[in-house]
Parts: structure tokens; C-alpha cells; sequence
């Protein structure tokens, strides 16, 4: 036993010892797209040296592991596709507050927490897209138009398991109340041209093939089929406008994908610099490029086919408050039946 | 106390507690999923059955049975077809039949998708033939549906039945069989009254099967857009926040499968499908000509035309457009095929030590706690992923304590997030297939052989070594090939359990599809289903081996 | 201490239900004694807990001076150094003939194993089938192999479970006779179990006859047949006729006449059995009984008597007889008995 105990203890420090030789190194447990991230991580080593290791799995997943995994994780930085994901890290305890002046001049205070737990890195909208040759956009102005019973079999949208219909009526509670929402969510469920399905790319499409005339869907998904390598995905965009709603009143729908430092983190240091260099000029032009989101960062330029849309306006509340209403969205999915 | 057996007269015995162990580690997990099952979350439960959990329990009950009825049809009429009849073409069908094992129930998924929804190549040719222009001018068939699912589900999974089946039909006696033709049978009615009661344990296993990976997959069914329990497990989970409640309802699908086995159990009553012969002859086959012919070979093509042919094709279509980083892929590759073999080889030694020590020692506990650890297979994957977190973690964190209070050091956590933990983890998913296959051939060793080699002078584990191993050779390879084929295939463990910058095959394809990025998707996929190629293979030869007198 | 084997107290339980109960007995080197009973009487249990095979709950067993079960331990089966002899074989399916005689002199050096290996197949004239496969033989081949493995490691202690059960009469007879001859060649011990009295009288030098986990007597085998200690003793060595008598002063009164019942209290109803060999026809006109039927068997010829009961019903008697003196069917008879082949209480059944 004493010999075995010996013999843990010789290779434990051996991995140790193994461990401080190498370079600083910073870990990464993300939700986003590897080759949105990817690209981003590597002008970080690139330009600081600092190794970054990658651990990409759904968000949800990747919080259960933050849990069960404590103060012991590896894990120095979370980054997720959404805000509700942030905000319940921040709940289950598992992101630390950082201070940083480089981050609170970078991004506007609506995209980050009010205690410095997470930062927003890019902005998406969701918004309506309809088909040009059988809606004027005029027809269609606000989310709550879309509960409107002239829709009946003409709106297709994805699942209410999409943490993106989630957010959206979680928004929709903080600004009407959850009477209001679940009345609209109803509107909208009444209204589906087909059960949900598929993704977001999948109901632009589907406005395109006829199928229905309007869908709800994120800009970047947007952007993506207009720029794709497919042709047939061109085309298809090419039937469909895009339409930012509310724009008289409180403004379109936002969402911000980000990031924030667990409270285990080993190399916090480095997991602060990256956060930093991710709110950066570099890495949010690469955000902004690579997948046609809005950068957060003031005097970023948007992609050539984001420009185009032109200027819009945008919701102004603290995109937190999607967070908090998310478990109560659900329901209301689950009592009006959009699945 | 879990490790205590319950003989109280018995004194602890290195058998009983060593299978303790094993069974009781790989039962950690679900047993984290259901301990907190009593936590009183009345008020979820109520929301739930007055609004989604109808639908849920519906759309489970008729994707089971649409994929029980499927399977069992299309494996038995198969395994029957190919191994008493003649056709042309039966040889190769023999192994082909087994093909579409080594395909993802996702990737044929999103190849069926790809192939049929409003762009894809079928539905456009349509369009161009009737000179239609959009979606409201024909009716086509909705691929993203419940009978979608049910299909590409009974496509990947029939060959679990086959597989079992066309064994039990090849370890059949012609003598029962030709005794049941001298009572004056038609060949068929001795199928029926005869060969079919005779290999019902084995079909029912395969069935069983078929059922619990069709209980655990989220990812298929999400595609084809219908809502499952595992839907509701994954919802009220991670979207609520509710895990109590997410275990409670996978606690209600373990209890509906347990219902299922038992069920089954029962109503074989006392009758034994043991054979009572030992004289056994070479089949008679059975030549098949002209129409019937035919359609017997449109009944096995078919599954494998649809299960394996058509989404390879299409995949190497699409695949040809992209550009591939040849040493990242053999890297990938390597991963795969390596934490493949090796939970293969881990599974069948634990299933084989597992039912080993059970027949040494047969009491009620650790019959109990066997069960236990094959009901990682029947739990969605991602959840029964994070049940693993929980043992996993609570252990590591245990030992990083140690080293910090008494050594001083920082290790960390060792294990999570280590290809070991990976390693536990496809155990604890998969054991029950090896378990399944093994027990099933432990038969094959009548207690009394091990009576012999015991009395002989040879211990347990020597018994086992050299009775028992090569005695059931054939099915131990077995087991561990269709453990290796549901490793290459692992999704959701393997994405949240896995190391930093450390892919597979599964993850990388995963990762490019679920981006509907399909062409570069195509290729790891393709790798998957080569990889499963030569063991699929060698399963079917040990199979026809598998024959009694039959010696190579 | 003994050689050979010897039982002390031996009990062992299913679950709570007894199926050994404290068995003791002896078998030298060089003797075989058979277990013999209805099925369900503890035999074969007892025949595992000799083996190893399975945990004896009470008493001891001791093999050639050693204690192997009992005082707190437990030899397992493979430190027993016994032959155990199954019901079913157990050849392995997965070696062939020579490799499963060799299975258990493994550890010699090779050619000293195979010479073993030939000796013991020759012994049971199977030298020639060394190469077959287990499946390729016919039952009887399997059991000479099986005897052979069993033998081949020399062992202290041959063990044999209804050995001949599974082979048709003809084969049996022989296969026996072959059996008994190699196990008294090698000069084991040797502890035999069947049902089948006629076996067991057979090939035994000794028989204890178990009864729900007890051995109710043990003796050689004609001392059982002469002297059975009981009714189910008795009637386990063939037919034998039952009479039913009530006692009355240590006395039963039977239709064949007044038997001793010493120790039985009066008014017990008692069965006395007499053997078949015990009656003796005589022809005589005014004989009490009247031949119903006659039927050779052979040997000997066994006949139905009928004899008039005082409540008047009749009572079917069977007797065996040999050469001369048959009486035809029909004819009067009269009737002589061999006490010695009658027995009375206190041995009841």
C-alpha cells in the first residue's frame, strides 16, 4: 500500500512537473461553431502565444459538466451561442465577475451583465423573413402582427427546443407580460403552416419552395444562404426579404452569443486576455465576417451582405433578462402547443 | 451497503466482490439519473401531463411499435430467408444483410433528408417532370415525420434481430425440424410452430435491443421533428433547469423497458427453447426458384439497398467536392478506431466476468444489480452522458482534495475529461449489448462441463479461461465487434465527455452536418461506415461458423 | 484416520429447505458404493458436496486423511483431486477426444500425457477414436471418454452421476460391466448415485439407500435385500406384495398368517411386505388360492395368485418361481411362506 501510495505520488508530480515546463496555456469549454471559433482562437495564439485548448459540446451539456466538475474544472473560459445560457451559468455559480476597462470601452453595457460575469461578443437579430412575391413587407411591422389570424397556414418557424424561440418569447415577456406572450405564442402556434421542423436555414427555405410565406428566423442564417457556395441556397435567399420588426416602437428582437470566465479557472489571467482580445477590433471583425452577425464592438465594419440591410433599430433591454424568463417560456410552448 | 452481498452466511467471496464492483461502477450513472427521483416537483409533473406528456408518451408508444414490428419482420423474414432457403444472390445477401449496422441512424437521417426534401434531387426531378414550381402544387410524402423516423430507425436497427435470429436458426436441430415435417408440416408451419418458438429468446433479445437504442436516441428523432420521451428528458432538463424531474421521466422509461423484459419473460412461461438433440446435420436449403425467388431477394436487397447502399452512395457523392487534411482525418480516424477496440475488448470481459460470477454465485442481488447495468443502454444518451459526469467528477474531486490535504499537490481532476473516462463511459452505454450476447452463449457451457473442468483441478478463473472462452468464442467476437460499432458511432457521450482538442469520427461528423455542412460532413462519415465494414464482416462469418460441428 | 472417503454430519440446505440431512458414511479404497433413491432424495447433492461442487452447511467430509470440507473450510473442487463422472458427460465441445482426456494432466510433460491419454482410452477401448470430435460420438463413446478423463489424473476419489442413464438397456449392460472393471483396476474409491436398484445391486459393494436427505440403510447389497430396515426399503429392490394389518399384541395378523410386530403399539395399522420369492404354490384341490395368471419372463415366471380375504373381497398375490412345478392358470393352489422373506413391523413404512 505504502509502496503504491509512493508510486502515485512520484507520477503525480512527474505530470506536475511536466505540466509547469509547458507554455501557458488557456481552456476553453465552447458551444459555437468550431470553425467560427477556430479561426478567432488561433490569431489569439498567434499573436499571444498563449495555447488554447478546445472542448466544443452543446451548452447545456457543457454547463452540466461545469456543475458536476466544481471548483476542480479545468475549464477557464465559457463561451455559448446565447444569452440564456449565460445567464444560467451566472445562476449555477460557475462564471466569476471580471473587471476589465479594455471590455466595458469595448461593448455596449446592454450586451454584458451588470456584474462583469459575462460578455456579449456578437449580435444577432431575430427577425421575420417573408416571401417577395406574395407579402409587401407593410403587411408585416411588428412581432405581435404575427399572431394576426391573416397568417392562418402561413408561418413556419422551428421548434420551441430551440434556445432561439425561447429567447424571443422570453423577451416578448419581459416587454408585454407573460398574459400578453402566451396570447401571442398561441396567435403564432395557430397560425404554423406545417408542424416545426428543421433548422432556421430550413424555414427561410421553406418560404422560398412555398410552403409558407412568412418564417422566423436569425439574420446570420440569412446572410449565410445569400453568400452560400450553393446555389440553390442563393437562390432560394434570393426569393425571400428580411423585415426588422417593431421598428417604430421598441425595436427588433436581440440576442448576443458570448462568453465568461468560470469561477475554477486555473489560468484566469490568460482567460481574461482572451475575453479581452475576443472583444477586440481583430477578433470581432472575424465574427462579424465569417458569420455575418453584428459585431458588438462599436466602429467594427459588418459583412458587405449585413451592410446591406441597412440600419435598424434594436430592442434596448438588457438582453439578462432572456435568461430569467426561459423556464417560463417553455411552458407557455408547451401550453399553446408549438412544439 | 451496495457491496455487501446479501447471504449473510456466505463470507465474502473474491468473486461476488469483484462483480460487485464492476456491476455496481457501471450502474453509478443511472443510478445518479435516479436518485433524485424522490424530490417532490408536483407542480412541473402537473404542467407536463396536462400539456406535452401525452403526446410524448404517444409518439414513444407508436415509434416502438412501429420499430418492434419493423425489425422483427424484416431481421427474422431475413435471417429465416437467407439461412434455410436458396436464392439467387443468398450468399452475399448472408453478410450484406448486416451492413447498414455500420451506419449512423443519423447520418441516414440527414442522407434521406438530403435526398428528399423539397431540394433534393427527387423532388426536383418531380418538379421538372410535372413542370411543377413550388411546394403547393403536388403532394409529396414528408420525410420529417414519425414514419420517417420509424423507417430510417428500422433500417439501422433491423440487423440487431437479424444478426440474432439467423444464429438461433443455424444452432437449430434439422431433427426437430424434420420431425415437425414427418407430423405432417408444411415447410412453413414448421417455421411458424417450430423454428420461430425455438429462437424466440434470441429474437426477443434482438427486439429488445432494437427498442432500447430506439428509447435512447434524441438526435434522430429531434431531425424528423417528433417528440419523444427523451425529447421531453432533454426539455424539461436542460431547458427548465428540472433534472429532478427529467429523471423522473427517464425513471418511467427504465420501469416501461424493465415492464417490456419482463413481460416477455413471462410469457415464454417454463417452456425452455433449449434443444434437445445433439445430433445435428447440415441445413437442408431449401432452392427457391423463379417468383418466389424474386421475392425473396427483393425482401433482403431491400433493407440493405435502403439501409446502406443508397446513404453511402450519396454520401460519396457529396463528398467528392471537398477538401480533406489528410493527417487531421488519420488522426480522427485513429481516435475513433482505437477507443473502439479497446471499450470492444473491455465490454465482453466485463459482460463475460459479469455472467461468469452470477452462475457461480446466483443470488438475488446480483441479479438485481446485472439488470441495473444494462439500463445504461435504454437512457437518451446526453442524459445518461451527464449521469456519468456525476460519479465521475464526485470521484476525482474526492482524490484532488486527497492530494491537495495530504500531498500538497494540485492535481486537478484527473480522470474527467481523460480518454479513460471516455473508456467508462461507452461501458456504461453499451454493456448491456455484449452482456446480452454473452449471456445468451454462456448457455452453450452446461453447468456440468464446468463442473468437469473444476473437478479436473482448474480454478474459476482458469475455467473461464479454458473452458468458457473458446467454447463461446465465436459470440465473445461477436459481442465485441457490435460494441465496437456502436463506439464508432457514440455521439453524445463522447461530445461532452471527451478530452480538449481530442475528435472522432462521430464528433467531427456531427459537428460538420449539424452546421449543414454536409459535403464535408460526408467523408468522416463515410469513415465510420468503412471502419464498421471489416467487422461486420467477420461478425458474419463467425456466425456461420457459429453452427455446432462445425470446425475450422 | 481413513483412506478413501468419509462423510461425518453432512447437512446442506436450498435456501431453508433441507436436502441433505445429516448423511454420514464411508467409502474405502477399492470399494464403490451407490448412492441409491427416488429422485429428489439428496443423492446427487451429496455427491456435489463430496466433490466440492457445492458449500456444505454442517459436517465434514474427508478425502485420504484430509479434511476438505467442514471445521470452517473449504477445499475447492480443483484442490479435491477428484473424477467426477456426469450424467450428460460434459465433454468439451471444443477439444477433441485425446485433448479432453488430457484436460486434467495438463501440468505433466507432454509425452508422459499422451502415453497417460492413450493408456486410459485404451482401457476404455476408445484408442482409436483419439482424434474425434466429442459430437461425432455416439453416447456410449461419449461415457467411455468421459471415464476416461475422469480417470486419467489418477484421482483419490471417483465420483459417478446415474452414469448410465442416457444409454439404451442393451449398451448399458455392457458399458457397466466395463466400467466396474476399469474403476477396479485403478482400485479408487469410487461413490456411484442412481435410482436404479438393479444397478446399484449390480456394481455396488456397498448401497445406502437415501430417503429425503437421509440414508435410511446402508449394508452390502444382499444384506439390504434380506434385511431391509423398512416397508420403502424393501419395496426399492423390485416388486413386492403389500398387506395392510392392523396390530394387536405385538402381532399382525395377515391372510398368510401371523407375523411378529415386537414394539408397535396395538392398533396400529402396519404394512407387511413379503417378496415375491417368499410364496410358494403347491397344486392342491382344496388350496386356498386360485391361479389367475401365469407369464414367463425367462428366467422365471411369475404368477398371479387370488386369495379370499375374510371380509370376502380377494387379494391379488404375486410370486416368482423357476424350473419345475408351475402351476397352470385356474388351478387350485396352496400356500407355503419363507418368513425370512416377509417383513413385519417395527419396520414400518
Amino acid at each position: 500500500m505504502r509502496r503504491l501510495s509512493r508510486l502515485a505520488v512520484a507520477t503525480l508530480t512527474c505530470a506536475l512537473t511536466v505540466g509547469t515546463v509547458q507554455a501557458a496555456e488557456v481552456n476553453v469549454y465552447s458551444a459555437r461553431k468550431d470553425h467560427l471559433l477556430k479561426p478567432v482562437l488561433d490569431a489569439f495564439s498567434h499573436k499571444t502565444g498563449i495555447k488554447v485548448n478546445l472542448l466544443s459540446a452543446s451548452e447545456d451539456q457543457l454547463l452540466e459538466r461545469l456543475k458536476s466538475e466544481g471548483k476542480d474544472s479545468p475549464a477557464d473560459l465559457f463561451v455559448t451561442t446565447d444569452v440564456a445560457h449565460l445567464h444560467a451559468a451566472r445562476v449555477a455559480g460557475v462564471l466569476q465577475p471580471v473587471t476589465s476597462k479594455a471590455i466595458e470601452t469595448a461593448i455596449p453595457a446592454a450586451y454584458r451583465d451588470p456584474q462583469g460575469y459575462w460578455t456579449g461578443l456578437s449580435a444577432r437579430s431575430r427577425v421575420v423573413f417573408y416571401a417577395k412575391d406574395r407579402v409587401k413587407p407593410s403587411e408585416i411591422t411588428t412581432y405581435e402582427d404575427l399572431a394576426d389570424p391573416k397568417w392562418k397556414g402561413r408561418i413556419c418557424v422551428r421548434s420551441s427546443s430551440s434556445t432561439y424561440n425561447q429567447s424571443l418569447l422570453a423577451g416578448l415577456i419581459a416587454v408585454n407580460g407573460p398574459t400578453k406572450a402566451e396570447a401571442w405564442a398561441k396567435g403564432v402556434a395557430d397560425n404554423m403552416a406545417r408542424k416545426p421542423q428543421g433548422g432556421d436555414r430550413d424555414q427561410i427555405s421553406a418560404v422560398a419552395a412555398g410552403q409558407c410565406d412568412i418564417a422566423i428566423a436569425n439574420t446570420y442564417y440569412y446572410g449565410g444562404m445569400l453568400t452560400s457556395t450553393k446555389e440553390a441556397e442563393r437562390e432560394a435567399a434570393a426569393k425571400v426579404g428580411i423585415a426588422f420588426p417593431n421598428q417604430q416602437g421598441r425595436g427588433a428582437h436581440m440576442n448576443v452569443a458570448g462568453a465568461g470566465v468560470t469561477a475554477s479557472a486555473k489560468n484566469r489571467g490568460e482567460a481574461v486576455q482572451l475575453l479581452e482580445f475576443m472583444a477586440g477590433p481583430e477578433a470581432q471583425a472575424l465574427f462579424a465576417q465569417a458569420n455575418n452577425e453584428f459585431p458588438v464592438r462599436p466602429g467594427v465594419a459588418a459583412s458587405p451582405v449585413v451592410a446591406a440591410w441597412g440600419v435598424f433599430k434594436a430592442e434596448d433591454i438588457n438582453v439578462a433578462m432572456l435568461g430569467e424568463n426561459r423556464a417560463e417560456a417553455i411552458r407557455i410552448f408547451d401550453r399553446v402547443g408549438w412544439r | 451497503m451496495l457491496l455487501r452481498p446479501q447471504t449473510a452466511c456466505r463470507p465474502p467471496n473474491a468473486w461476488v466482490l469483484t462483480i460487485s464492483v464492476l456491476a455496481g461502477l457501471v450502474s453509478l450513472p443511472v443510478l445518479a439519473v435516479v436518485a433524485n427521483l424522490a424530490a417532490p416537483s408536483l407542480d412541473i409533473w402537473r404542467h407536463l401531463a396536462a400539456t406535452v406528456l401525452p403526446a410524448y408518451v404517444g409518439n414513444s408508444l407508436l415509434l416502438m411499435l412501429g420499430v418492434g414490428l419493423g425489425v422483427a419482420v424484416g431481421g427474422v423474414g431475413a435471417a429465416w430467408l437467407v439461412t434455410m432457403c436458396r436464392f439467387p444472390g443468398s450468399r452475399g445477401l448472408e453478410w450484406a444483410l448486416l451492413l447498414p449496422m455500420a451506419m449512423p441512424a443519423y447520418v441516414v437521417a440527414y442522407t434521406y433528408t438530403g435526398l428528399l426534401d423539397f431540394a433534393g434531387p427527387v423532388q426536383g426531378a418531380l418538379r421538372l417532370l410535372g413542370g411543377w414550381a413550388s411546394a403547393r402544387d403536388y403532394w409529396f410524402p414528408e420525410i420529417r415525420s414519425l414514419g420517417g423516423a420509424v423507417t430510417v430507425m428500422t433500417l439501422v436497427l433491423y440487423p440487431y434481430v437479424y444478426i440474432l435470429a439467423r444464429t438461433a436458426f443455424l444452432e437449430q436441430s434439422v431433427c426437430v425440424l424434420e420431425a415437425s415435417r414427418t407430423l405432417g408440416r408444411t415447410p412453413w408451419q414448421a417455421f411458424v410452430g417450430v423454428a420461430l418458438p425455438l429462437a424466440r429468446p434470441a429474437i426477443a433479445a434482438g427486439v429488445a435491443l432494437a427498442l432500447m437504442e430506439t428509447l435512447n436516441d434524441f438526435g434522430t428523432v429531434q431531425y424528423f421533428a417528433v417528440d419523444t420521451f427523451a425529447t421531453g428528458i432533454y426539455r424539461t432538463w436542460m431547458g427548465m433547469g428540472q433534472p429532478a424531474v427529467a429523471a423522473q421521466l427517464g425513471a418511467m422509461l427504465m420501469l416501461f423497458v424493465l415492464v417490456l423484459i419482463v413481460v416477455e419473460r413471462l410469457s415464454r412461461g417454463a417452456a425452455r427453447a433449449h434443444h434437445t438433440t445433439p445430433r445435428y446435420r447440415s441445413l437442408p436449403r431449401i432452392r427457391l426458384r423463379r417468383w418466389r425467388a424474386f421475392l425473396a431477394f427483393v425482401f433482403c436487397a431491400a433493407p440493405v439497398a435502403f439501409g446502406f447502399a443508397i446513404p453511402a452512395i450519396t454520401l460519396a457523392a457529396w463528398s467528392s467536392g471537398s477538401e480533406t487534411d489528410v493527417a487531421a482525418f488519420v488522426a480522427l480516424a485513429g481516435n475513433s478506431l482505437i477507443l473502439a477496440t479497446v471499450t470492444g475488448g473491455l465490454a465482453v470481459l466485463v459482460a463475460l466476468v459479469l455472467a461468469f460470477g452470477r452462475r457461480l454465485h446466483p443470488t438475488l442481488f446480483l441479479a438485481v444489480l446485472l439488470r441495473l447495468t444494462s439500463l445504461g443502454y435504454a437512457i437518451p444518451g446526453g442524459v445518461i452522458a451527464v449521469g456519468i459526469l456525476v460519479p465521475l467528477t464526485a470521484l476525482d474531486r474526492e482524490i484532488a482534495a486527497f492530494a491537495r490535504q495530504h500531498l500538497g499537490l494540485g492535481v486537478g481532476l484527473l480522470m474527467t475529461g481523460s480518454v479513460g473516462a471516455l473508456v467508462y463511459a461507452y461501458l456504461v452505454r453499451f454493456l448491456a449489448v455484449a452482456a446480452n450476447t454473452v449471456e445468451a452463449s454462456l448457455d452453450k457451457v452446461t453447468p456440468n462441463m464446468e463442473a468437469a473442468a473444476r473437478t479436473l483441478g482448474l480454478s474459476p478463473l482458469a475455467t473461464l479461461r479454458r473452458v468458457h472462452a473458446p467454447i463461446m468464442r465465436g459470440s465473445l467476437l461477436s459481442a465485441a465487434l457490435l460494441v465496437f460499432v456502436d463506439v464508432m458511432k457514440e455521439l453524445p457521450a463522447t461530445l461532452i465527455i471527451r478530452p480538449f482538442n481530442f475528435d472522432t469520427l462521430a464528433t467531427r461528423t456531427f459537428t460538420l452536418a449539424s452546421d449543414e455542412r454536409l459535403a464535408d460532413a460526408a467523408l468522416p462519415a463515410l469513415a465510420i461506415v468503412a471502419a464498421g465494414l471489416a467487422p461486420v464482416v467477420l461478425l458474419s462469418r463467425a456466425i456461420a461458423r457459429s453452427r455446432p460441428g462445425d470446425h475450422s | 484416520m481413513t483412506e478413501g472417503l468419509k462423510i461425518e454430519g453432512l447437512s446442506h440446505f436450498y435456501g431453508t429447505r433441507a436436502v441433505v440431512r445429516d448423511v454420514s458414511l464411508h467409502v474405502a479404497p477399492g470399494e464403490l458404493v451407490c448412492l441409491l433413491g427416488p429422485s429428489g432424495c439428496g443423492k446427487t447433492t451429496t455427491l456435489r458436496l463430496a466433490a466440492g461442487l457445492e458449500t456444505a452447511r454442517h459436517g465434514r467430509v474427508v478425502l485420504n486423511n484430509r479434511i476438505v470440507s467442514g471445521d470452517g473450510r473449504h477445499v475447492p473442487p480443483e484442490g479435491r483431486h477428484v473424477g467426477f463422472l456426469f450424467q450428460d458427460y460434459a465433454l468439451f465441445p471444443h477439444l477433441d477426444v485425446r485433448a479432453n482426456v488430457e484436460f486434467g494432466i495438463r501440468h505433466r510433460p507432454p509425452p508422459e500425457r499422451h502415453a497417460r491419454a492413450l493408456d486410459m482410452l485404451e482401457q476404455v477401448g476408445m484408442a482409436d477414436y483419439a482424434k474425434s470430435w466429442p459430437h461425432q460420438l455416439s453416447g456410449g463413446q461419449q461415457q467411455r471418454v468421459a471415464l476416461a478423463r475422469a480417470l486419467a489424473p489418477a484421482p483419490g476419489l471417483m465420483l459417478l452421476d446415474e452414469p448410465f442413464s442416457g444409454l439404451d438397456r442393451r449398451l448399458r449392460d455392457q458399458i457397466r460391466d466395463e466400467t466396474l472393471g476399469v474403476l477396479k483396476r485403478n482400485r479408487v474409491a469410487t461413490m456411484m448415485v442412481t435410482h436404479d436398484p438393479e444397478e446399484a445391486m449390480a456394481m455396488a459393494d456397498r448401497i445406502a439407500i437415501m430417503r429425503d436427505g437421509r440414508v435410511v440403510q446402508m449394508g452390502r447389497p444382499a444384506t439390504l435385500y434380506d434385511a431391509p430396515a423398512d416397508a420403502f426399503v424393501a419395496a426399492f429392490f423390485g416388486e413386492v406384495n403389500t398387506l395392510a394389518a392392523i396390530v394387536r399384541d405385538q402381532n399382525v395378523d395377515t391372510p398368510l398368517g401371523r407375523f411378529p410386530a415386537t414394539g408397535t403399539p396395538d392398533g396400529a395399522v402396519v404394512q407387511v411386505v413379503v417378496r415375491p420369492e417368499a410364496i410358494t404354490p403347491h397344486p392342491s384341490a382344496d388350496g386356498v388360492a386360485m391361479v389367475r395368471a401365469v407369464r414367463p419372463l425367462g428366467a422365471v415366471t411369475q404368477v398371479l395368485l387370488e386369495l379370499p380375504q375374510p371380509d370376502g373381497s380377494p387379494l391379488d398375490l404375486r410370486c416368482r418361481l423357476s424350473g419345475a412345478g408351475i402351476p397352470a392358470e385356474g388351478e387350485r393352489v396352496a400356500i407355503s411362506i419363507d418368513r425370512a422373506l416377509v417383513f413385519a413391523p417395527p419396520l414400518t413404512g
